[in-house]
């Protein structure tokens, strides 16, 4: 009997030890999600222009973003006006490809939500843009949402 | 030398560093929501379609050039003083406004404050803020020109939400968004500001650059 008696000596503590490891294992996950997301840019990073009236865009899925600004690569040429699709620099011709592209990934009855973000830089000039508009329009892609950082101008 | 004992670390707290840095992350990334101004494209017309005729008076007419000059009802405007001149385009209310859907003709604007001038907007319904661009001005100008737009719309719905419900139009939209799309009540009275006072800017096609 004196044996069972000797282990009565108080909880033994948890060991903790491990528990960074999967802590660490979880922040190592969301880090490399965060960079996955977004699409590599082709062109600068465009300098939002600044508007005190917007909305917020919900329901990342049905959004889809079109970039306009200077591209990186010099051979597209200087300008603030270099349309950039998925992964690719593109003009505005592309555009309803890409866009009937999009609207075939998810269901018909969320299609008319769909909202396209345009993604412009200050110094693009509104003939791309109005490019741009008149294309959507074609395909019947009327929700539209001009990017811009809030804040007072 | 006899050979000292290396103490043990107390890896205890490290736990609490990594929870840190994840709740950092996690904040960081929902944090990075896609804002802009939101505008809705007009359907495309039908290759027969006549487009209505509209008053001039109930034309608010913006013009940029390509130098980014603005030009208002043909006069050259700031872009600071284009939100109060937009007000007193659509606040006018010199008429009748659109007829109702029954067909029984329009009622005058009892809720406008303007001049009622003869040679303004007839009504708020009626009035169109038409921007016409060049296809060399400058995005950052044009978007600018759409905010302060919609700014003279806020302001205008603001009061009158004010004056109706004792709540500004921005409060009303955020307690319809808060009840997640649910209330009705609350809805009637987004739906009877926008209805009070519609958004209708068109943006004609820009003029071309040579």
């Amino acid at each position: 009997m004196s044996k069972f008696k000797k282990k009565k000596k108080g909880v033994p503590a948890v060991n903790t030890a491990a528990l960074p490891d999967i802590v660490f294992m979880l922040l190592f996950f969301f880090m490399v999600t965060t960079t996955m997301r977004e699409t590599s840019l082709q062109i600068e990073a465009p300098r939002l222009p600044s508007a005190a009236e917007v909305k917020k865009l919900e329901h990342k899925s049905l959004v889809i973003t079109i970039y306009v600004g200077k591209a990186k690569d010099p051979k597209y040429g200087v300008g603030y006006n270099q349309v950039q699709l998925n992964d690719k620099i593109a003009s505005a011709d592309d555009v309803p490809a890409f866009i009937i592209n999009a609207q075939s990934k998810v269901s018909e009855a969320e299609v008319p939500f769909m909202t396209t973000s345009i993604k412009a830089d200050k110094e693009s000039s509104v003939g791309v843009i109005s490019d741009i508009k008149l294309k959507l329009r074609d395909v019947n892609a009327l929700k539209l949402s001009l990017s811009a950082t809030p804040g007072d101008n | 030398m006899a050979r000292r004992d290396i103490p043990e670390i107390n890896a205890g707290s490290m736990a609490d560093i990594a929870f840190l840095l994840l709740i950092f992350f996690l904040v960081t990334t929902t944090l990075n929501v896609d804002s802009g101004v939101s505008k809705k494209l007009s359907q495309k017309p039908p290759p027969d379609f006549v487009p209505p005729k509209i008053k001039q008076k109930n034309i608010f007419e913006v013009n940029i050039n390509r130098n980014n000059e603005l030009l208002v009802e043909g006069e050259r405007m700031e872009l600071k003083d284009l939100q109060e001149a937009a007000i007193k385009f659509i606040d006018n209310g010199g008429g009748v406004g659109k007829p109702n859907e029954d067909g029984t003709p329009g009622n005058p604007c009892d809720y406008c404050q303007g001049e009622r001038s003869e040679t303004s907007s007839d009504h708020p319904n009626k009035a169109v803020i038409s921007v016409q661009s060049d296809r060399g001005t400058e995005y950052g100008t044009y978007v600018a020109v759409q905010d302060e737009l919609l700014k003279a719309y806020t302001v205008l719905r603001n009061r009158l939400a004010k004056e109706r419900y004792g709540m500004l139009y921005t409060e009303l939209e955020k307690a319809y968004k808060d009840s997640q799309r649910q209330d009705e009540s609350i809805k009637k009275k987004v739906d009877d500001i926008k209805k009070s006072y519609p958004q209708i800017i068109s943006d004609a096609e820009p003029t071309s650059a040579n």
